[in-house]
């Protein structure tokens, strides 16, 4: 079968190893996302979700086995990062919008920086990023002025207007109450409907099930099932009946 | 037992003083410049992950403040004569007030720059921008902005600390004092008014770092905290 790059995944784990010290964090990690596809990935505390996450940016390195991102060999040594994280969005939990630079300036700052962008097409791009994600009146706040579902929607529309290939999400919600998380899960429908790339770990098991095309159950460092969002209602293993059966599907 | 002051002798002198002054707070503006600048560039180069630069930058710190300031000048003074390099007292006092308020920089900025929580850095790099990039427009300011008071004391600190650089006879501000007090025999008005002098250019440096927080620090500005 020919791979042409159009129909090559935006996303291939094949076979990851990755260790802390002695602990084996991923052991043998494998999954592919298509493009305009969402993947969920889920499992328990420590069960290795965020390390995989952040081994698709290379926020970790690792140890074994293949990963592909936008035609960008991350397990290499000499692969480039600033142009594999030009392809790849990332937000964390934390937000981690920049204290000291307005939402404008959060925003602008890297597409400005890396691309080269000039200062006045940067502004525009700003306006609609934020008008993306239903902030266009707080352009020129600073971050500690908007509460925790407006920051975390500015730090998605900063990373948007990088135009990344691929969004990581890291439990975005996971720091907020239910009615902000509510506002933040709506940003990323939207963007799953207009045909992000979309790979996140979420603890909100309600929203993976209405929102991901593939989901990814992940057990001691391995994917322990994975299949359509559907494995959710009916699981196969064990572990997954458990953790879905153990209040996680309560939304 | 009588005290008696004569201040209008001592104050016909005032432009040698207003000049002793204005030398004392060149010397302290030459100096914070530089040394903000030599003492952040060692700041950033402790965290190297060359463990020469790392360790030259170490070494350098705990040289500069483990030693007094007094002997740190001599040892520029007279080392640079040794070279062969005739230099005016003045240079030769801004050259090593910046090694010594450098390396108290260099501590201070290190604190500021390990307060940027990891998370920041580890946007910026998500954003695709490079190291150096990140220094400059996420961790630099807001490591300023932490350690700001701490660092305008210690500049403040380091302008008052330059009357020792009346012993390389720099016509600062204190020698002016001992050429005067010697003259008039009036030691206790002399150093009254210098005392006083130093109070005000104190006052004078903070305004001037107050001011310039100011434009440092717009959110400080807009949201009103203060530092
Ligand atoms: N930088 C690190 N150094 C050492 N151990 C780490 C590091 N990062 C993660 N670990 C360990 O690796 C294991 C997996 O962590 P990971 O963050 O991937 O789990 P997770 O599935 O995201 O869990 P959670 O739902 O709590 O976020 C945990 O035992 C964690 O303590
Ligand atoms: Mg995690």
């Amino acid at each position: 079968m020919q791979q042409n790059p159009s129909s090559a995944p935006i996303v291939s784990l094949r076979d990851v190893q990755k260790s802390f010290g002695p602990l084996l964090v991923l052991d043998g990690v494998s999954f592919a996302v298509e493009r305009g596809e969402v993947l969920a990935l889920i499992g328990r505390s420590g069960s290795g979700k965020s390390t995989a996450l952040r081994c698709i940016d290379r926020f970790e390195k690792v140890d074994g086995g293949e990963i592909v991102v936008c035609g960008h060999r991350v397990d290499r040594p000499d692969v480039d990062l600033r142009a594999l994280r030009q392809d790849v969005g990332i937000v964390f939990q934390s937000y981690n919008l920049f204290p000291h630079l307005t939402i404008e300036q959060n925003i602008t700052l890297a597409p400005c920086a890396v691309k080269g962008l000039a200062a006045s097409q940067a502004k525009d791009l700003a306006r609609k990023v934020l008008a993306q994600v239903g902030l266009e009146e707080k352009l020129h706040a600073y971050p500690e002025q908007l509460s925790g579902g407006q920051q975390q929607r500015a730090a998605i529309a900063r990373s948007l207007a990088m135009q990344p290939k691929v969004m990581l999400f890291d439990e975005v919600t996971s720091a907020l109450d239910p009615e902000l998380t509510a506002e933040v899960l709506k940003v990323i429908e939207q963007l799953a409907a207009d045909g992000m790339t979309m790979v996140m770990v979420t603890h909100e098991m309600g929203f993976a099930k209405g929102i991901a095309d593939r989901i990814v159950f992940m057990h001691r460092g391995k994917v322990h099932e994975t299949g359509p969002a559907s494995i959710l209602t009916s699981p196969t293993t064990p572990e997954l009946t458990q953790f879905v059966g153990t209040g996680n599907l309560k939304s | 037992m009588s005290l008696q002051l004569d201040f209008p002798a001592v104050l016909e002198r005032w432009p040698s003083f207003l000049g002793g002054a204005v030398l004392t707070l060149e010397l302290a503006a030459f100096a914070t410049v530089f040394g903000a600048l030599f003492g952040t560039l060692a700041a950033v180069g402790r965290g190297s992950r060359s463990p020469l630069i790392a360790g030259a930058c170490k070494v350098y710190v705990e040289a500069i403040r483990n030693t007094p300031l007094l002997v740190q000048i001599f040892l520029v003074y007279f080392g640079l004569a040794s070279l062969g390099l005739k230099l005016s007292a003045f240079t030769v006092a801004v050259a090593a007030l910046t090694i010594n308020v450098g390396a108290y920089t260099a501590e201070i900025m290190r604190a500021g720059f390990e307060a940027i929580p990891r998370g920041q850095i580890e946007a910026a790099e998500g954003l695709a921008l490079s190291r150096l990039q990140i220094y400059w427009h996420i961790i630099l300011l807001p490591a300023i902005e932490r350690v700001y008071p701490a660092l305008t004391s210690q500049f403040v600190l380091l302008m008052l600390a330059s009357s020792v650089c009346s012993q390389i006879s720099a016509e600062e501000l204190t020698a002016v004092a001992n050429y005067i007090q010697s003259d008039t025999y009036r030691a206790f008005e002399t150093y009254i008014i210098v005392a006083v002098l130093y109070i005000i250019l104190s006052l004078v440096m903070r305004a001037g770092f107050w001011g310039l927080g100011l434009v440092l620090f717009p959110r400080r500005r807009r949201l009103g905290t203060p530092l």
